[in-house]
């Protein structure tokens, strides 16, 4: 299979795969911006584009598997070499996250195009799809650099395409402003507390290439600079990454931004930001620092059962579905939070496969909401009451996910929740264990309470016209089902690409 | 008598907005012998428009440069930006690798040369777009101030 990628993929495809990954939508969204008609071209460059980035991580995907234990692709941005240079690194853990996040924004594009003409004005449709696909590339960037600093200006990229794609839901919502600036403010905190933490680190060091860093900062554990750029970085990123107390942006903005950006930035945009706490906890810094291990102990474990308490609770008590999504997502933060901050290679490799289970689950429920405000116009759990007798194919993919979500076997979520489980007993936290499985008892209750709504209440409104969503949803949305079934089932392949990428983080690596 | 009171702001603020877009220019070009480049030219160049739009008031000016002109300035920064590193991509280097553009022989500067001023000039577009841009979305909400409100 990795030979056959190889000797189909052209030569210039494979030694240029790091940067026209992201170069590909950097020049295609000002494009589609531009774009006449009402968006329809737009969209269609879209999911070309994002259908090319697929192929280029699908490219490096082999790139790295075609070496045992994972090779290291690096690419000198302008020729400069590293560490001078911008330098791009493709290792197993971050082109897992490549391929998550174009496959997924591939899958939205598709199913975006019914939402979209039903929720952003017309002439406003190619500039959505142009700050989409800016969105896009940020989040790609973010995972392909080996640049500490640059991964601040694609983080910011991102940030301020999604502030735009969120305000935009104001056409359906006017609520949805306020969000979008409650999400500006957090957010632009945030990155400015990174930015500050890498000035410290630069300071301290000198150099800002990750793998340089950390050879920089094998002895200089004793230095305050560096401990306050790691506590600077873990807030920063944290706030991105919406980890427990700092999630405060994440709710309104899932709930009141257009369905397709939701299903997005569900699936992808805190995945990415973990994706980044993890490089920097494990590959720039490393357990060897005393502070480190204590920040992990004290600060990730308690914040990552406090999530999967709280927000879980939370959640329960929600009467909008986006809502009760949004704060389980937070919860979900929480799982892989714990699992990394075992500090384990079972407990990270745990925490990265529940990262994609998530990022299936979720994109497949937001993907089934998108499709009942379509058709219905209301995401309460009220709406959704009898929905499962008049738009049966719909619920049935949400009703899988939402199984996924709980971690009901034969499921993605129950690989997930069982490896993280298994890495908790293996480190001796049994009473962890028992908070995950009592989280997972609280996801039962609400997510229970939106089946009951769908599948055991009468409907609200039997005379509606229109019942199921259209095929170019459903399409994308049942194979985010699918996905989560059949890694629920055989789950070996998503498992291979987890484990590897931790033994990245804890053997080879940036070292 | 008259009651134009800035007849002696406008005499003097039209002369300076061409001189002012000019030394924008000139701290593009020279930028890679002393401090400027894209960016702060492409702010003075924005400032020259502002300018007239603080002096003439906004109207004249979005009829001068219409804020659909500065929005496309700022893509096509982007794109200019991104193009220059596709050119090094087709003459076989890196991306954005400067060396590539010309296909020199190894000591050869014109591509560090030349590469960099497109750069910076896509930097400029798009700097002097956005700049425009938002500063019509602010200035575009209010009512004008008229001449009596002085």
């Amino acid at each position: 299979m990795i030979d056959l990628i190889l000797q189909l993929a052209p030569a210039w495809a494979e030694a240029h795969a790091p940067a026209l990954i992201i170069v590909l939508p950097l020049l295609a969204g000002p494009i589609s911006a531009f774009l006449p008609g009402s968006g329809r071209i737009a969209w269609i460059m879209t999911m070309v584009v994002t259908a090319l980035c697929t192929l280029l991580s699908i490219i490096l995907l082999a790139q790295v598997r075609s070496v045992e234990g994972g090779a290291v692709i690096s690419y000198a941005m302008g020729g400069w070499a590293p560490p001078y240079g911008i330098e791009f690194r493709i290792d197993a853990l971050n082109v897992l996250v490549l391929m998550l996040v174009s496959f997924i924004a591939f899958l939205t594009s598709i199913f975006g195009w019914p939402t979209i003409r039903a929720e952003i004005n017309e002439e406003k449709r190619a500039m959505f799809f142009g700050a989409f696909q800016v969105c896009f590339m940020g989040l790609l960037g973010v995972a392909a650099t080996g640049d500490a600093f640059n991964l601040f200006v694609f983080l910011e990229l991102s940030s301020i395409a999604t502030y735009v794609l969120v305000a935009l839901g104001s056409g359906r919502d006017r609520r949805a402003l306020p969000a979008a600036i409650n999400y500006l403010l957090m957010g632009t905190i945030g990155a400015s507390f990174y930015v500050v933490g890498v000035g410290f680190l630069y300071a301290a060091t000198g150099t800002l290439n990750m793998a340089d860093l950390a050879i920089q900062l094998q002895d200089t554990s004793g230095n305050r600079a560096v401990q306050v750029g790691f506590a600077f970085i873990l807030v920063g990123l944290g706030l991105k990454a919406a980890m427990f107390p700092l999630h405060q942006w994440l709710p309104n903005a899932y709930t009141y931004s257009p369905s397709f950006v939701t299903a997005f930035l569900a699936a992808t945009a805190t995945k990415v930001a973990i994706y980044a706490l993890v490089r920097f906890l494990f590959s720039v810094f490393s357990l060897e620092f005393i502070f480190e291990g204590a920040s992990l102990a004290l600060i990730l474990t308690p914040m990552g059962i406090a999530a999967m308490l709280a927000c879980s609770f939370q959640a329960i008590f929600q009467t909008d579905v986006r809502r009760t999504l949004a704060y389980s997502s937070v919860a979900q933060v929480g799982y892989m939070l714990l699992g990394i901050s075992l500090g384990t290679a079972a407990g990270v490799s745990a925490g990265m496969f529940h990262l994609v289970n998530h990022a299936l689950m979720k994109g497949a429920l937001f993907m089934a909401v998108a499709g009942v405000v379509l058709t219905y116009q209301g995401t309460r759990i009220h709406d959704f009451a009898g929905l499962g007798r008049s738009a049966p194919w719909t619920m049935t993919a949400f009703a899988i996910a939402a199984l996924s979500l709980i971690g009901v076997p034969l499921t993605a979520g129950f690989q997930s929740k069982f490896a993280l489980v298994s890495a908790l007993l293996a480190s001796g936290w049994w009473w962890a264990a028992l908070i995950v499985v009592f989280s997972s008892v609280l996801a039962v209750v609400y997510m229970g309470r939106i089946l009951q709504a769908v599948f055991f209440k009468p409907p609200n409104n039997p005379q509606k016209r229109q019942k199921e969503a259209p095929m170019l949803l459903l399409g994308p949305l049942w194979v985010l089902a699918l996905a989560n079934l059949w890694i629920g089932i055989n789950g070996n392949f998503v498992v291979g690409l987890a484990n590897d990428a931790a033994q990245a983080l804890f053997i080879g690596g940036v070292r | 008598m008259k009651t134009d009171h800035h007849v002696i702001l406008r005499v003097v603020a039209k002369p300076l907005i061409p001189i002012i877009s000019l030394f924008a220019l000139y701290v593009h070009f020279h930028g890679d012998y002393s401090p400027g480049g894209g960016f702060q030219a492409g702010v003075i160049i924005a400032v020259a428009v502002i300018l007239y739009s603080l002096i003439f008031g906004i109207t004249p000016a979005m009829k001068a440069v219409p804020p659909w002109f500065a929005r496309s300035l700022s893509a096509l920064g982007f794109i200019i930006f991104g193009a220059v590193g596709v050119w090094a991509l087709m003459m076989g280097g890196n991306y954005l690798d400067y060396d590539a553009l010309f296909n020199e022989e190894p000591g050869g500067h014109y591509g560090q040369h030349y590469g960099i001023l497109f750069v910076e000039l896509g930097v400029l577009f798009a700097v002097a777009g956005s700049m425009l841009s938002i500063f019509y979305a602010f200035a575009g909400r209010v009512t004008e101030i008229k001449d009596e409100d002085w």
